[in-house]
């Protein structure tokens, strides 16, 4: 069985995340230069139980979309590089602007916690969240944490490692959009899985591919072509 | 169906209004996720972070504050410096002793133990022992600031300034990283989405001194420019000369960002919202060791990588010779006029152009040059340092020019070899190395030559 798992680290700007990212790996992290692009995604490695985790600190980004650099590195390791799980950090005094970027998430990939942050601060504040109920909403687990004083992080591991294992089964909910876009989604999700098959979600691309995201789809098509001559080349083989 | 054609049939279903629709499903589902699991007992506001605001990011306090901060910081730095650094230097000298001992029981050659211990070994460690001390002070407390929350006000109170020389507020982030490290101040620039503005932050990043430089402004200010004092106020008043140095820079890059969007780099800068954070406690301890051992490591293996070949380099240069007269004399005679010319000499231009791979070597090439025993000379303590430079007929004004020399010339290699990576673009890289070196030759000669025409010297 396979014990090293890969943890990509998404979040806002100023969520703590690269606070949280620092407190599980300790020193143990390098720069890591990883493939099609010369940008270094700082990555470093937990152990627990039997199990090594190496998580990725991806750029902090309030979207999703093809609108920077930043936010093309952090969609694309998550998409094309498929870490086992994602984990999206959000910063508990300010939910409702950091819930955007995990539903984007929940959209992309399947394997997903998503992990509220300062939540020492919120108490503080007399922000109460109820965990239960969005990991219900949200269809993923919902751990609340500290990450300055290292609280919650046993519970966060456990989890990770019940989802690499298969104990926890994730069904990140989708997003049902108003009844016409839905409508087009339909129409032409078949023949974008005929296209991109089972690797990435045709749902999702076919919204991005909606919504006009020219950058994805060259993306999208380097990367085929980059597969297909890796098959034609094992097929010389 | 090729995914192109894929992209002409999604884009013929889809409506200009449709990215707006997908955005604001998402806010509206954000918002139904916290009214079901959040519930709140006190009021949001967090009124510790604005008092705090009120005063950081004020029009009239903000500057002096971020003046005063930026002080503070190099006082640390210089203040605290010196003692690890002696130290260092003693070790180093302590178990060089050793290595010689080695090598002569060893019968080896002199020129390999002139390459090795008075070349590679000499260069490295004194580089290790004049710049890793600063190191490990500024990078842990600039790490401090951030973690506090401060710097976010920084770009927030430089904004305004950036808008109205028509480059982006996020320039202050990228400068701010620059003090560190311009090459990886280069990369950062990314943060930045406007092509435009982005290359103007490539462009000035340069204008702030790295930490290769550090050593260089540090020595130099605190030989020449407070020698009649002593003490805490000696310190001080180097404090004050670096301050007004990289003030100066940062009205250079200013200059040149503004002069450059009025001419190449044409059009009006975009508009970005820029989250200020709450202030945050920072965890002390963490940060101080993550941010010495990680960033003081990194100094270290550049020290090695790039110090060390550079110092063997320079060894050969200055013990081959022609007649009676060595391969890097002469490169100093032929440089000399130009030097002179600046305020500035020959073995100080030969400096900086061999110092091209990393600026950390300049100062110990220099000296090199200066004593031409061949190698780098155990230096113990600045007294000695100082006269080898008067020596050389160095003034206040040598000295002052070599500073700015420093701060303003060309970028390292590996800035260089970055910014071309980042801006694909020979042209650009060429203008990132030729508009630093015309302004780094142009201030020197007209503070040396008004110094002369008024015969303050």
């Amino acid at each position: 069985m396979r014990n090293e798992f890969r943890i990509a680290l998404a979040g806002n700007p100023n969520t703590g995340k690269s606070t949280l990212f620092n407190a599980l790996t300790g020193l143990r992290q390098h720069t890591g230069n990883w493939a099609g692009k010369t940008v270094s995604l700082a990555q470093g490695s937990v152990t627990f139980k039997d199990k090594t985790f190496h998580l990725i600190d991806l750029p902090g980004t309030y979207s999703l979309f093809s609108n920077s650099t930043d936010e093309e590195v952090a969609r694309n390791y998550i998409v094309f590089e498929k870490p086992d799980v994602t984990l999206v950090v959000l910063d508990a005094t300010s939910l409702e602007r950091n819930f955007n970027l995990a539903l984007q998430v929940l959209e992309m990939t399947k394997n997903v916690v998503v992990c509220i942050n300062l939540i020492d601060i919120a108490e503080q504040q007399g922000i109460h969240i109820n965990e239960r109920i969005l990991t219900n909403r949200l269809g993923v687990p919902v751990i609340k944490i500290s990450a300055r004083n290292k609280k919650g992080f046993p519970m966060l591991l456990d989890t990770i490692d019940r989802i690499v294992s298969g104990v926890i089964d994730c069904n990140p909910v989708q997003l049902k959009y108003p009844a016409e876009i839905e409508e087009k989604i339909n129409k032409i999700e078949p023949k974008v899985r005929e296209v991109v098959g089972d690797q990435i979600s045709s749902r999702w691309v076919s919204l991005r591919l909606l919504d006009g995201d020219e950058i994805l789809l060259n993306e999208i098509d380097k990367r085929l072509k980059q597969e297909g001559g890796k098959n034609e080349h094992s097929r010389t083989l | 169906m090729s995914i192109h054609e894929l992209y002409e049939e999604a884009q013929g279903l889809s409506t200009t209004k449709l990215r707006d629709d997908i955005v604001e499903h998402l806010y509206s589902r954000s918002h139904k996720l916290c009214k079901d699991g959040i519930t709140y007992t006190k009021s949001k506001r967090d009124a510790r972070t604005e008092k705090l605001d009120a005063i950081f990011t004020s029009p009239i306090f903000g500057f002096p504050i971020m003046i005063v901060m930026l002080g503070v910081l190099f006082y640390l730095t210089i203040a605290g410096a010196n003692i690890p650094s002696s130290m260092l230097a003693e070790f180093f000298g302590f178990i060089e002793g050793y290595i010689t001992t080695l090598f002569t029981f060893l019968h080896a050659p002199d020129w390999i133990h002139g390459v090795l211990v008075l070349g590679l070994y000499r260069g490295t460690t004194w580089v290790i022992s004049v710049m890793l001390p600063p190191m490990a002070i500024f990078f842990p407390t600039f790490a401090l600031l951030e973690n506090y929350g401060y710097l976010p006000r920084v770009a927030f109170n430089m904004d305004r300034l950036f808008k109205r020389v028509g480059a982006h507020g996020k320039q202050s982030l990228t400068m701010a990283m620059g003090f560190g490290c311009n090459a990886a101040a280069v990369i950062s620039t990314r943060i930045i989405e406007s092509p435009r503005e982005r290359m103007l932050a490539i462009l000035t990043n340069n204008f702030v001194p790295c930490n290769g430089r550090w050593g260089t402004l540090i020595v130099l200010a605190s030989l020449f420019m407070a020698a009649n004092f002593t003490g805490g106020l000696k310190s001080l008043v180097t404090t004050g000369v670096i301050v007004g140095i990289v003030l100066f820079g940062i009205i250079v890059t200013f200059f040149v960002s503004w002069a450059l969007s009025k001419t190449a780099l044409k059009g009006i800068p975009t508009h970005y919202t820029l989250e200020l954070p709450p202030y945050r406690k920072p965890k002390i301890f963490d940060t101080v060791i993550r941010s010495s051992v990680t960033k003081s490591w990194s100094v270290l293996v550049r020290a090695v990588k790039v110090a060390a070949p550079a110092a063997i380099l320079t060894w050969v240069f200055a013990n081959i010779y022609i007649g009676d007269t060595s391969f890097l004399m002469y490169a100093v005679e032929f440089l000399d006029p130009f030097g002179k010319l600046l305020g500035l000499d020959g073995y100080i231009m030969m400096a900086f152009i061999l110092g091209l791979p990393a600026n950390e070597i300049v100062l110990p090439i220099l000296l090199m040059g200066y004593l031409s025993t061949g190698s780098l000379t155990e230096v113990d303590s600045l007294v000695d340092l100082k006269q080898i430079f008067l020596d050389h007929g160095w003034t206040w004004l040598t000295a002052l020019n070599m500073m700015l020399f420093s701060l303003l010339h060309y970028p390292c290699g590996t800035t260089l070899l970055n910014i071309f990576k980042e801006t694909k673009s020979k042209k650009w890289t060429f203008l990132a190395f030729l508009i630093p070196t015309v302004i780094a030759i142009l201030v020197p000669l007209v503070i040396t030559q008004t110094v002369k025409m008024l015969g303050i010297l």
